[in-house]
């Protein structure tokens, strides 16, 4: 096994291990460039995963206390945890459901296309879906994408039925067991799916696509890879010139290290990614690390979200196979007609009795509640994710009053809706209370919104640095040998299930910063 | 399921109370799972007048007519285990079945249904009702007794998943043509 002395100041430090992190690490390796990549969690296999929901949460995800204010009702029902997301080797790549979308052409041009929208914050991308494609390709390619090279769609389960045929009767044309990095067949050294109805709990399979048995064990092979597991990074030091020099972090005995780097770059998520650059101020940097525009933790976005459950007199046992079998993609079109801007997904969606009573309302209880439960096995359900607006407001900041074990401000995650979700978070209520009723749901609810999967925008992307924290490439403004590898990069949220994307954007970092340590030029 | 056998010697030895019940429904899903039809589960810190009026409470904040009491006894267990960690919640606990009845003018438990819901309506912003409620919403439903109440299946990776057993098993709507659900095995 690889190891590099902490005085080693070639190599690139990598803080997190998730799509971001992980395919970054592993991409570089590829190359032939040392990687140090450091990961707050432990490790877990295919073996050791769990299926049964709350010991499984319990495993992987990420529990350290965080706080919330806003007015989103997340804040109310689950004030300590805004986002639910991993502390694992694989990041949140084990909980993810698979479904890998692109971001539309018109979605990275957002402000051009939809004009100011008061109280948003809006940009366009420094990117085009041009320049994006081939490494777009690169990465439905490496995960393994149904319906994409030459790989078979998944087979529908149940829930997928019912959807399906709730579409047509809607007149919607785009539904399909859509493009998921789950093997249909064995692909890569990885089984298929045999449907276990476990994607949020680690595929016991390996059959979804996760940076935990792909990337990094193929960067591990290189010989250029050292995995640090349970190292809670602190803070990022510079040298007198502004270029990061190193990444102080905790071991798993709580013993602080420190990490010399010659490029480091940060994927802990859009929560703990700005919170760790703003903790990581200095006389140079007194706002945070690359944090002179005073951008590092705004705009969080976490998309448009909420689901719809419906009871039926017939059996759908929806939690047996995929959990998001299936897609209905004709409302991803920018129609202002519709009275928002931006698009939604519809996407299936099961939960066990365990999730199903913690989420499906919060805090509710008696019959009105329990009569649900009691139809367990005759639910069907989808979620709806689209793009929601950033907000100079809705924000990651650091809560000085709460400090973590090692004595650092937790994060705060303060988020409103802005009048655009809150639009198109009733059409989609809407549309799939229709889509069920229109194959006979005996009755359908409206879930609010889970904590947060996708959390975007903290460090976003611009063309100019004053309104943002990095470039095209992910590189801080700043700070030249730091980089930013995770959603927090995104510019906007698009409607798309943002992981696809964060691969897409690593790899072509990995080409980025490889050229730039050959020219010497970090 | 160990936890619910009744077993003489932790019987003998447990320094909280203890749970007994029979199961209703002989033939029920619970029932299939059980060695037999009596059970017992022993408490750490609860007394057992506690923790059956504590069930009952449970029973009615989350109404399932055919739901066993063994079933229940799973969330009075994960008070009682809150309650051994933390005295406070043990005299919160003891306080709030108290207070039940005070209000009640008399055993709250021997009111009929809708009494016993106005009374638990009038005081479910306290702390006695939060901490019950939200250790039950976890509990209740996360055991395999409750799993087989609802008919949900459980871990299914030891059982090879549902692409053999019944993923898409669903006859009462059309199946979905092969271009947007292609067959797993052609």
């Amino acid at each position: 096994m690889t190891t590099y002395g902490y005085d080693d100041d070639s190599v690139v430090v990598i803080i997190g291990s998730g799509a971001g992190g992980g395919t970054l690490a592993n991409e570089l390796c590829q190359k032939g460039i040392p990687v140090v990549l450091l990961e707050a969690g432990q490790r877990q296999s295919t073996a050791t995963f769990i299926n049964d929901e709350w010991p499984s949460f319990e495993q992987l995800a990420w529990a350290d206390k965080r706080t919330t204010s806003g007015t989103w009702r997340v804040a109310k029902d689950f004030p300590n945890l805004p986002a639910w997301i991993c502390k694992t080797v694989g990041g949140t790549t084990t909980h993810w459901a698979g479904a890998s979308l692109r971001i539309q052409d018109y979605e990275f041009r957002a402000l051009q296309t939809y004009g100011a929208v008061k109280g948003a914050n809006l940009l366009d991308w420094p990117l085009t879906l041009a320049e994006l494609e081939p490494y777009y390709t690169r990465a439905e390619d490496k995960m393994g994408v149904t319906r994409t090279n030459d790989i078979p769609g998944l087979p529908g389960n149940n829930n997928f039925k019912v959807m399906y045929n709730g579409a047509k009767k809607l007149g919607y044309t785009e539904c399909s067991t859509g493009h998921m990095a789950i093997n249909s067949r064995p692909r890569a050294g990885r089984a298929s799916c045999q449907q276990l109805g476990f994607c949020f709990q680690g595929c016991k399979m390996g059959a979804k696509w996760s940076t935990l048995y792909t990337e990094i064990p193929a960067a591990e092979a290189t010989g250029k890879l050292e995995l640090r597991t349970q190292a809670q990074v602190i803070r990022i030091e510079h040298d007198d010139k502004g270029h990061a020099s190193a990444v102080v972090y905790a071991d798993a005995k709580g013993d602080l290290q420190r990490q010399k780097a010659k490029v480091v770059a940060v994927a802990g998520n859009s929560i703990e990614t700005p919170r760790l650059l703003l903790n990581s101020s200095s006389t140079l940097f007194p706002h945070g690390l690359g944090n002179g525009a005073g951008v590092v933790g705004k705009n969080y976005m976490r998309h448009m979200t909420g689901s719809v459950f419906a009871e039926f007199a017939e059996p759908v046992h929806f939690y047996r196979g995929t959990i998001m079998a299936g897609i209905v993609g004709d409302e991803i079109r920018y129609k202002p007609e519709r009275g928002f801007v931006g698009g939604y997904e519809m996407e299936t969606i099961s939960l066990g009795p365990s999730f199903m009573a913690a989420f499906f309302n919060p805090g509710a209880w008696g019959q009105e509640f329990t009569r649900v439960m009691d139809n367990y096995t005759h639910l069907a359900g989808m979620w709806l994710v689209g793009e929601d607006m950033p907000q100079e407001t809705n924000r990651v900041s650091l809560n000085d009053a709460v400090k973590d074990q090692f004595g650092m401000p937790v994060a705060n995650v303060h988020y409103d809706d802005h009048p655009n979700d809150l639009a198109m978070r009733e059409h989609a209520f809407t549309q799939g209370q229709a889509l069920y009723s229109a194959v006979g749901a005996l009755k359908t609810h409206r879930v609010p919104p889970y904590p947060s999967t996708h959390n975007l925008g903290t460090c976003r992307m611009s063309s100019k640095p004053e309104d943002g924290v990095c470039n095209s490439h992910g590189q801080s403004h700043e700070v030249p040998n730091l980089f930013i590898s995770d959603g927090s990069q995104f510019t906007t949220s698009a409607a798309e299930n943002p992981t696809l994307t964060i691969v897409t954007l690593a790899i072509r970092q990995a080409d980025f910063i490889a050229d730039e340590l050959k020219a010497q030029r970090i | 399921m160990s936890d619910l056998i009744l077993d003489r010697r932790r019987f003998l030895k447990g320094s909280g109370g203890l749970l007994l019940g029979t199961l209703l429904f002989g033939s029920g899903p619970v029932a299939l799972l059980a060695p037999s039809r009596s059970w017992a589960m022993e408490m750490n810190a609860l007394d057992s007048d506690t923790g059956t009026r504590l069930l009952s409470v449970i029973r009615r904040i989350y109404p399932h007519d055919n739901m066993e009491d063994a079933v229940y006894a799973f969330s009075v267990k994960a008070l009682d285990e809150r309650a051994a960690k933390d005295p406070s919640v043990a005299a919160l606990l003891k306080q709030g079945v108290a207070d039940l009845d005070k209000r009640a003018g008399g055993k709250w438990s021997t009111l009929d249904h809708p009494h016993q819901l106005a009374i638990l309506q009038d005081i479910q912003t306290s702390d006695f009702f939060t901490l019950v409620r939200g250790v039950t919403v976890t509990s209740l439903y996360s055991n395999e007794l409750a799993y087989a109440h609802f008919g949900y299946e459980g871990a299914s990776f030891p059982k090879g998943g549902y692409l053999m057993r019944g993923f898409n098993d669903l006859t009462w709507l059309p199946s979905p043509p092969a271009d947007a659900s292609p067959n797993p095995f052609s």
